[in-house]
């Protein structure tokens, strides 16, 4: 489904940083792998070059067989595909939550009103907020604003969805009811890239834990490995804060 | 008990400043007042009305030649059949001012009969032409400002510095030379070509509107681009990220979050443009300010005339400033 080969980004401004050395990493369908790593090293410019946010400045990546990094391919076409959860939510301050649902729905899918907006409360129900369609964003928790940002990804029907760190930003009671949401959609069998600090919803879900430092993958393997005996010496530092 | 005569105290001082505000008010009208009265000056306020709406006399006039046939009363108006070689015609005057009797030679061009007709004054003609001028021009200043604003942010050189060049252009050269720029110079150019292809050329309102416009739109351009700046990048990543292009990005997501923000300032630049639109008069566009002094020449009432010049100004400005306000309450509410 993701098929990254030798990925190397590196940024020139405000100074030069290798974000990314040499990523090459492969994502099979319904796969949940989990990316951790300190602050820094490299985990959301990998996520973002994945949806093309960031252009990888050599290497290839595949998304479901389309290589992203051919000028010719239509890059839109391939987000419409991939949903992306951020840190801060990203919602539309000036739509309503049942219009930031839709929105994509009609201007990208061509969808019907009527069709967006079935789709919409279809997945505002299975988040838990329909009762919250006709509200703005800003009247909203932290946890229900995500909620609602992963049902609007989740709308266009995606066959990967990218997790950028989508519970740092909350207070703490609120944590649980994303993960429960990013649960059960893992269940259902979704593809996800999850960039997380949740080393418990790691161990749960995840088919696959990827630890990254200074912009290289330095140790991935199953949750098992990774919490009973880790190899590198990195991961074992890393965890041994973290933990 | 203290604090009590603490806050009364605070009152009292209070209630003595907003007193002397309204003697700064009164004294000021009252020193006008008294200075004009110095140089003899008679105010004639009820001059001024007339000026808004007056009761004109309108000639019917006979547009062929031959004799009045008949001159009859038909309710409140009077009907006059004028016959001539070349067939008859049917004249209605409202009311029963006839200065032809019946039988009488009618040559073309003689009035038959005279009715007074309520019509606008030069000072609301005027008015009226400064709304207009006003409205077309913000409506293209924003077209223009919303394009140029676009074209400033865009990646694309071409586009970003001939933005840059129009904005600063615009923005470093006085207005009044833009609209002697306009009418003498581009004016000149464009209504020979015209002519030389046949065409009517266009009048100076055109030209006028065209100036204001311009002048607008880079100020709307600046803002424009400040307000999309303004806008958390996450908004852009966001609706990228669901599949959407730039345009359908700007269009739903960026832009009526930028203008929702850049309306007050846009409010002030549109006020501006009303008050701008006096300069126009120097290129043969009777709007507010020129239909004043046309008014003040032949009434010689400079005092009356200018002050209620500016009460109009006063009033669209204020009008302007309103409707603005309620359209951002009306958005905030939602
Ligand atoms: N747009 C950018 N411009 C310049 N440098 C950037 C940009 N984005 C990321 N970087 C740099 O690239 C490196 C990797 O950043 P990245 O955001 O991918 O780290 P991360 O692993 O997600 O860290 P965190 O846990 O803090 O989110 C960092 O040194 C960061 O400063
Ligand atoms: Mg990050």
């Amino acid at each position: 489904m993701i098929d990254a080969k030798n990925v190397y980004k590196t940024f020139y401004v405000p100074h030069e940083v290798q974000a990314l050395v040499d990523v090459t990493n492969k994502i099979e369908a319904g796969e949940v792998v989990v990316v951790i790593g300190p602050s820094g090293s490299g985990k959301s410019t990998f996520l973002r070059c994945l949806n093309h946010l960031e252009e990888a400045n050599s290497g290839q990546i595949f998304i479901d067989g389309v290589d992203i990094l051919d000028p010719k391919t239509d890059i839109n076409r391939v987000r419409a595909e991939v949903g992306m959860v951020f840190q801060s939510f990203n919602l539309f301050p000036h739509k309503s939550v049942l219009e930031n649902v839709t929105l994509a729905q009609r201007v990208v899918r061509k969808r019907s009103k009527e069709e967006a907006a079935e789709t919409a409360m279809a997945l505002l129900r299975k988040v838990g907020i329909d009762d919250k369609a006709n509200v703005y964003p800003d009247q909203l928790s932290g946890g229900q604003q995500q909620r609602v940002a992963i049902a609007r990804a989740l709308a266009m029907n995606p066959k990967i969805m990218l997790f950028d760190e989508p519970t740092s930003a909350l207070d703490p009671e609120m944590v649980g009811e994303v993960l429960d949401v990013m649960k059960s959609l893992a269940k259902e069998g979704m593809t996800m890239v999850v960039v997380t600090h949740e080393m418990g919803f790691a161990r749960e879900v995840a088919d696959r834990v990827i630890f990254m430092d200074n912009g290289a993958i330095v140790e991935e393997g199953t949750p098992d490995h990774f919490f009973t005996n880790p190899t590198n010496d990195r991961t074992k530092l890393f965890l041994s804060q973290i933990l | 008990m203290n604090s009590n005569t603490n806050i009364k105290r605070k009152k009292d001082g209070y209630y003595f400043w907003v007193g002397v505000f309204f003697f700064i008010l009164i004294g000021a009208g009252a020193l006008l007042w008294y200075s004009a009265l110095q140089i003899d000056y008679t105010w004639r306020w009820y001059m001024v009305p007339r000026y808004f709406v007056a009761n004109v006399e309108t000639e019917v006039k006979s547009e062929i030649e031959g004799d009045a046939v008949s001159v009859t009363q038909k309710g409140e108006n009077t009907v006059i059949l004028v016959k001539g070689p070349d067939g008859s015609e049917e004249y209605i005057v409202p009311g029963n001012d006839i200065r032809i009797g019946e039988g009488d030679i009618i040559y073309a061009g003689d009035t038959l009969g005279v009715y007074k007709k309520w019509q606008a004054g030069i000072l609301l003609q005027g008015l009226w032409l400064t709304m207009k001028v006003s409205i077309i021009a913000i409506v293209f200043g924003i077209v223009i400002g919303m394009f140029a604003g676009l074209a400033r942010v865009s990646a694309n050189p071409a586009l970003k510095w001939t933005s840059v060049t129009y904005i600063e252009l615009i923005r470093g050269s006085p207005l009044l030379v833009q609209i002697f720029i306009w009418y003498f110079v581009l004016g000149t150019l464009i209504n020979t070509l015209l002519t030389k292809n046949g065409l009517p050329d266009l009048p100076p309102l055109w030209y006028g509107v065209a100036a204001l416009a311009c002048f607008t739109g880079a100020y709307v351009a600046e803002m424009v681009r400040a307000g999309i700046q303004s806008i958390h990048r996450g908004q852009t990543e966001a609706s990228r990220s669901l599949g959407m292009n730039y345009i359908q990005s700007m269009t739903y997501v960026i832009l009526p979050q930028a203008m929702l923000r850049i309306l007050p300032p846009l409010a002030g630049q549109f006020i501006s443009l009303v008050k701008d639109s006096s300069l126009l008069g120097i290129i043969a566009i009777r709007e507010l300010t020129k239909a004043t002094r046309e008014v003040v020449t032949t009434s010689l009432q400079p005092f009356e005339l200018w002050f209620v010049c500016a009460l109009l100004y006063l009033i669209l400005t204020f009008s302007l400033s309103m409707f603005v306000q309620y359209l951002e309450r009306r958005t905030l509410i939602q």
